[in-house]
């Protein structure tokens, strides 16, 4: 083995360790904060695992989108709500289980029927583009993917407008239960003009 | 446009001189640049903390370091060992472990995204294809670090301070990336290599400055503003926050974070420098001059020449970008955290969408201008 494919298995191992002893943590771990950032660090080792196929791009990308925004998102979420309080005990918690645990076996075995009939090997190592997938996937974005591209733009542009709604002060102004006015005003913002109304 | 030192090539020549296989050789070089990068960005950090010392003094009328070496040259590595003896200390109800990779995770991307920062043709640690794209990438770990850093100190100036550092990097990165995702349309590559070619055709009046002018405005905004540094240091916000997520931590942690923003200040500046101003480009082109004394461009002097000619414009230009840096910080109130929300969403961020629109176009209406 020489020294470039010795050094390719070793971060090969380390980093499915990390992804499975991350990803067991993120579901079996007590406290929620820990799970969050373990998430980031499985997210960071799947970059990994892409920049040893040789996709840069995507591992770049990976980092940007699932590091940088989701997990980062999740993170914020978590903080801003951190109040601790016990959960009310669920009643049928064990046939809740018994059916979370079939859809995801389900689910693995799924994957493993997808791992056992797919041909993985390439037809020959010429055939991997390495530097240049940044262009061909932008080739392909605006060519044949162009409609899930642009299905997926809307996507968000509907969430991002919904996101906006809910957020809006004039359209959310009244508690729901009560029906009082509720002040939804930055805590961090003074409800008066600070200089303007001096004299 | 394959002209300048190859060290790499050099040195993996030298050592096969010595019987050595080409692997071995590879071994042995590629710790070297990433050694130099390493002591390069520590001396960068150490010359920014003086220059921060001796402009705020000068700025408020005082005379600032003195006895450490001439000029309190000596006072940065002062204030280096001072953290580096001090006692390291874990808040008893903070939690240990985030408590110490928070600060680890913030200091990792910045040093990481030293890869793409070119001194010149080859003086860098890696072409790699996909460039500034890296850098952007990268730099949306940090508030991760900052968050948990927050967090784990369990102390709630702290944790505001480190919801406040995500607020705002996650507000500043998106103008921040579209003003970059301009200059790489006009590039036609990511890389950084590429980005400095294309602005060295004519010197000073062929630099992305001139091109670019908004997007070299909200590039510097947002960056000082991922650095955090003021008008834009609301995480770190002294008098109202204490010192945000720094609170709790002392000693080397401390360090790290003080590490970090000063690395992360001087990585900035570099990258304005090469995106914006023409990277390691002698306002008159190096050719022009050699052509006129009539010196062969290839030679090997003219090279090692160039090459420090390079090296001295690139740290010349992002020291310039420090001092106007420093200068602001001294200079200009901090904004309100409503005000500094506003300006990245409702004013930066749709003119980098205006300016990353107008690029487009004049690139499609004047090709050569604007790249083809």
């Amino acid at each position: 083995m020489s020294i470039a494919i010795t050094t390719q298995f070793i971060c090969f191992t380390i980093l499915s360790l990390v992804v499975l002893i991350g990803a067991l943590g993120v579901v079996l771990l007590e406290s929620i904060v820990y799970s969050a950032f373990l998430l980031g660090g499985v997210f960071m080792s799947v970059a990994g695992l892409y920049l040893l196929l040789n996709a840069s791009f995507v591992a770049a990308a990976q980092v940007l989108v699932y590091v940088g925004a989701v997990n980062v998102l999740i993170i914020f979420a978590i903080m801003l709500v951190n109040k601790k309080e016990d959960l009310k005990p669920i009643n049928d918690i064990k046939s809740r289980r018994i059916i979370s645990t079939s859809i995801c076996l389900t689910l693995l075995s799924l994957l493993i029927r997808v791992d056992l009939t797919n041909v993985w090997s390439l037809s020959s190592p010429k055939n991997s583009i390495g530097e240049e997938s940044t262009i061909r996937i932008g080739e392909h974005l605006f060519s044949d993917y162009l409609l899930p591209f642009e299905v997926a733009s809307v996507l968000l542009l509907m969430a991002m407008i919904g996101a906006i709604v809910l957020a809006r002060r004039d359209v959310m102004n009244k508690d729901i239960s009560t029906g009082l006015p509720v002040d939804q005003e930055l805590i961090e913002k003074s409800p008066e003009p600070l200089l303007t109304n001096k004299n | 446009m394959e002209y300048g030192l190859d060290l790499e090539y050099s040195f993996n020549e030298f050592l096969k001189g010595f019987g050595l296989s080409s692997e071995i050789a590879h071994i042995i070089w590629l710790p070297l640049p990433m050694l130099l990068v390493l002591v390069a960005a520590v001396v960068g950090v150490l010359v920014t903390v003086w220059l921060e010392r001796k402009i705020s003094a000068a700025a408020q009328q005082r005379i600032g370091p003195e006895y450490a070496g001439a000029l309190g040259v000596l006072q940065p590595i002062a204030d280096g060992l001072k953290l580096l003896v001090k006692e390291d200390i874990i808040p008893a109800k903070a939690d240990g472990i985030l408590f110490t990779a928070g600060p680890i995770l913030v200091l990792i991307p910045v040093i990481l995204s030293w890869l793409i920062v070119p001194f010149g043709q080859n003086l860098l640690i890696s072409n790699v294809g996909i460039g500034i794209f890296l850098w952007i990438a990268l730099s949306s770990i940090q508030p991760i670090g900052l968050l948990m850093s927050g967090y784990a100190s369990n102390n709630k100036y702290s944790l505001l301070g480190g919801l406040r550092a995500a607020a705002q990097s996650i507000s500043y990165e998106i103008p921040l990336a579209l003003s970059v995702l301009a200059i790489v349309l006009m590039t036609n590559s990511l890389s950084t290599i590429d980005i400095v070619n294309q602005q060295s055709g004519a010197g000073i009046l062929s630099w992305n400055i001139w091109r670019q002018p908004v997007g070299f405005i909200v590039f510097w905004i947002c960056a000082l503003a991922e650095c955090e540094r003021l008008p834009f240091d609301l995480p770190e916000a002294e008098e109202e926050l204490v010192a945000g997520y720094q609170t709790e931590y002392a000693g080397m942690k401390f360090a790290l974070f003080y590490l970090g923003s000063y690395i992360n200040l001087i990585l900035s500046a570099l990258l304005v420098s090469i995106l914006y101003l023409g990277g390691w480009g002698f306002p008159i082109p190096v050719e022009l001059i050699a052509k006129f004394l009539n010196l062969p461009i290839n030679a090997p002097f003219i090279q090692v020449f160039t090459a420090s000619i390079g090296i001295v414009m690139t740290i010349l230009k992002a020291y310039l970008l420090v001092f106007i840096a420093i200068l602001l910080r001294w200079t200009t109130p901090r904004v309100r955290i409503d005000q500094l929300l506003d300006l990245g969403w409702k004013f930066l961020l749709p003119i980098s969408l205006a300016n990353l629109l107008i690029t487009a176009g004049l690139k499609l209406a004047f090709p050569q201008l604007f790249g083809g």
